[in-house]
């Protein structure tokens, strides 16, 4: 491409990347904005800053593109000053120079949202720098790919029905319990993450047994099974409107009551919280996390679980389950019935800090390294309370948090939630095919 | 020409015109940020609420002001600066008798008040809490790197008042009109700055913590 063509480009692209910011300021965003005195703990409060010193990982300053159009276009004062040539732009570069720190320095996880003393959701505003990156083309190539497969194929990881059908099998043959894929009219629809499917497929098989012992109508779809949505990591409402609507229709075919949302973080914010937005309007089902569900079966009766697992264990809140999903208890709940040696981390709850992989920077090749070295809050936190097993509730945490032990020469199993309690089923309902073996 | 003949001029001038110029801007310039805010409006939320906004709102208006043990272990002096210096500052604002009696003749509210030693303390207390907060952000290298010409100039402004208060308490400047007058100018000058600034921050932080409580009381979240 030539150099004049290039610049087009570019001009073109940041027309754009700044039309999409605009479209994201709203009443919140402005006083937010309004209310930053540069205090500087939402720095404290993000790993990406505390485990490398860094302040370009300060929260605040990742979200300064917005806060420039917001400045310049929304507020009296700022217009004057664009008028008198003072207001710094946003620019091409400028984009490009922030996309490190949108992307590979922030997972979303919201920490920085909890602790700002004024109260600002910054976290959510780096969610809408996000759509004018995306825009400007300043998405990075590791997310640009898992929501091209996404949207092509239907997988952020590529697995197609086919890959599903032959796990499903495996586990049919396994354990002789059956996988209801497309029925009518059963109550609930399980969504997967394709992590799921490929790395923990005992999650399908752990949903099969607790459902069939509590007696729970249920089916996966073959036209949406996939819960992931690379639109909302990459930031584009685009992307994401369309992968919601394919879990719109599938539960809407299938006439289901309920969608369970999987073991993965961002896929509840997804089709929990930004899916009726960003199709906009609401569901004629209900969405569930499996945690909410299973604690729910555990509460009325329905899920009876026998014996305590006796090594000392913790519980890792996924942020989007927990900090940004309001599914606290439940985890809690569940453990106590299951394990007789359970200690909090420090920090833990609703201010856990994140495993460093969450928001699309564990697709994204190019963070590898800084994701790796913030996980060292993780190790810290671990090391204060020397377990023996690590439970979570996130396929993505899961791998992430076991990349980084292993890395660290950490001996730690990291166990799924759903996949503890399945090994902790009452004996007597055990289905006929385990009973067999 | 000479502006004021004497400083009993001066000190009328900012009782006076400047009084009202300053009180004009901060009122007006307030009133047009907050309208800026709330004419942007949000989108609707189809998602089905966890819980209601409006208490988790309110809530967080107040919960707000207390931090995560683990951010105060990591930040303590930010955390306790801030809040020496926000109370001495409102001691100092609230409970002097002659602010008091300003504020009775202006809004005709009315408050008992607390004896000017005190209030002396609370101001000597608020300059160095100021001053520490300077120096912290000069020196910290994330607030060193977030800082902009509006931080300091802010810091200025807001330090004027109280040092030129302090002055006009212990009359160190002769004649006293002119002592009053510079204190009262200088609060002035806060006033005309504080909505083309972060000062608004003292008005916009109750909009901002709503926002943010009333979205998490929505997802059931505890703020």
């Amino acid at each position: 491409m030539s150099a004049s063509a290039n610049t087009s480009k570019n001009t073109l692209n940041i027309t754009k990347g700044i039309n999409a910011l605009k479209q994201q300021i709203d009443a919140p965003t402005a006083a937010f904005f309004s209310s930053c005195v540069h205090c500087g703990l939402c720095a404290e409060a993000c790993l990406f800053y505390t485990e490398t010193n860094d302040p370009k990982y300060t929260p605040i300053n990742k979200v300064e593109p917005l806060r420039r159009i917001w400045e310049s276009e929304y507020t009296l004062f700022g217009k004057l000053k664009k008028l008198l040539g003072l207001a710094k732009p946003v620019t091409d570069e400028m984009l490009a120079e922030w996309e490190p720190l949108i992307y590979d320095g922030c997972t979303l996880c919201g920490r920085c949202s909890m602790v700002c003393p004024v109260g600002n959701d910054i976290s959510g505003m780096i969610r809408k720098v996000r759509e004018g990156m995306v825009a400007s083309d300043h998405a990075p190539e590791g997310l640009i790919g898992a929501s091209t497969r996404a949207i092509k194929i239907g997988s952020p990881m590529g697995i197609r029905l086919k890959a599903l059908k032959a796990q499903i099998k495996h586990i049919e043959s396994d354990t002789g319990l059956t996988i209801p894929i497309d029925v009518e009219g059963a109550d609930y629809l399980a969504l997967l993450s394709s992590m799921e499917i490929i790395n923990f497929p005992e999650y399908i098989e752990s949903l099969a047994k607790i459902f069939k012992q509590a007696g729970v109508s249920w089916t996966l779809s073959s036209e949406a099974f996939e819960a992931t949505n690379s639109g909302i990591q990459i930031g584009s409402s685009d992307i994401a409107r369309e992968l919601v609507q394919r879990v719109v229709d599938g539960a809407e075919k299938l006439k289901v009551k309920y969608v369970i949302s999987p073991e993965c973080g961002h896929a509840y914010t997804a089709i929990r919280w930004d899916g009726p937005n960003l199709i906009g309007r609401s569901y004629p089902f209900k969405v569930v996390h499996i945690l909410e569900l299973l604690d729910e079966l555990q509460q009325s009766g329905r899920l009876k679980t026998s014996g305590l697992l006796e090594k000392k264990l913790t519980f890792h809140d996924p942020c989007q389950i927990v900090r940004k999903g309001g599914v606290e208890a439940q985890p809690r709940r569940l453990l106590a019935q299951v394990s007789s040696q359970f200690v909090e981390m420090s920090d833990a709850g609703k201010m856990n800090w994140c495993c460093g992989g969450g928001g699309g920077v564990s697709a994204n090749e190019r963070a590898d390294e800084l994701r790796l070295k913030a996980f060292n809050r993780k190790k810290h936190q671990l090391e204060e309370i020397d377990i023996e097993v690590l439970v979570t509730a996130c396929a993505n945490c899961r791998l992430i948090l076991e990349e980084g032990l292993e890395e660290n020469n950490m001996d730690i199993p990291v166990v799924g939630l759903s996949e503890l309690i399945s090994d902790h089923l009452l004996e007597d309902n055990v289905v006929e095919g385990e009973a067999n073996e | 020409m000479e502006l004021f003949s004497n400083a009993n001029d001066f000190l009328l001038w900012t009782r006076g015109d400047a009084f009202n110029i300053a009180i004009g801007i901060f009122i007006v310039g307030s009133i047009i940020r907050v309208l800026e805010i709330f004419l942007l409006g949000r989108k609707h939320d189809f998602s089905e609420p966890r819980g209601t906004e409006w208490g988790p709102g309110l809530k967080n208006i107040i919960s707000r002001s207390a931090v995560d043990s683990g951010t105060f272990k990591r930040a303590p002096f930010v955390v306790v600066v801030g809040y020496i210096w926000h109370i001495c500052f409102f001691i100092v604002l609230l409970f002097f008798v002659p602010h008091i009696e300003l504020i009775h003749a202006t809004l005709g509210l009315k408050w008992p008040g607390i004896p000017s030693q005190f209030v002396d303390a609370s101001t000597v207390i608020a300059m160095a809490a100021l001053l520490a907060m300077l120096w912290h952000r000069l020196t910290h290298p994330v607030l060193k790197f977030l800082s902009t010409y509006e931080d300091y100039l802010v810091w200025l402004v807001t330090f004027l008042p109280l040092l030129t208060g302090y002055i006009a308490f212990h009359r160190m400047i002769d004649p006293y009109p002119m002592a009053l007058g510079l204190h009262i100018l200088s609060v002035e000058l806060l006033l005309i700055v504080f909505p083309f600034t972060k000062l608004m921050h003292a008005i916009t932080l109750f909009i901002a913590r709503w926002y943010t409580g009333a979205m998490m009381g929505r997802k059931g979240i505890e703020s």
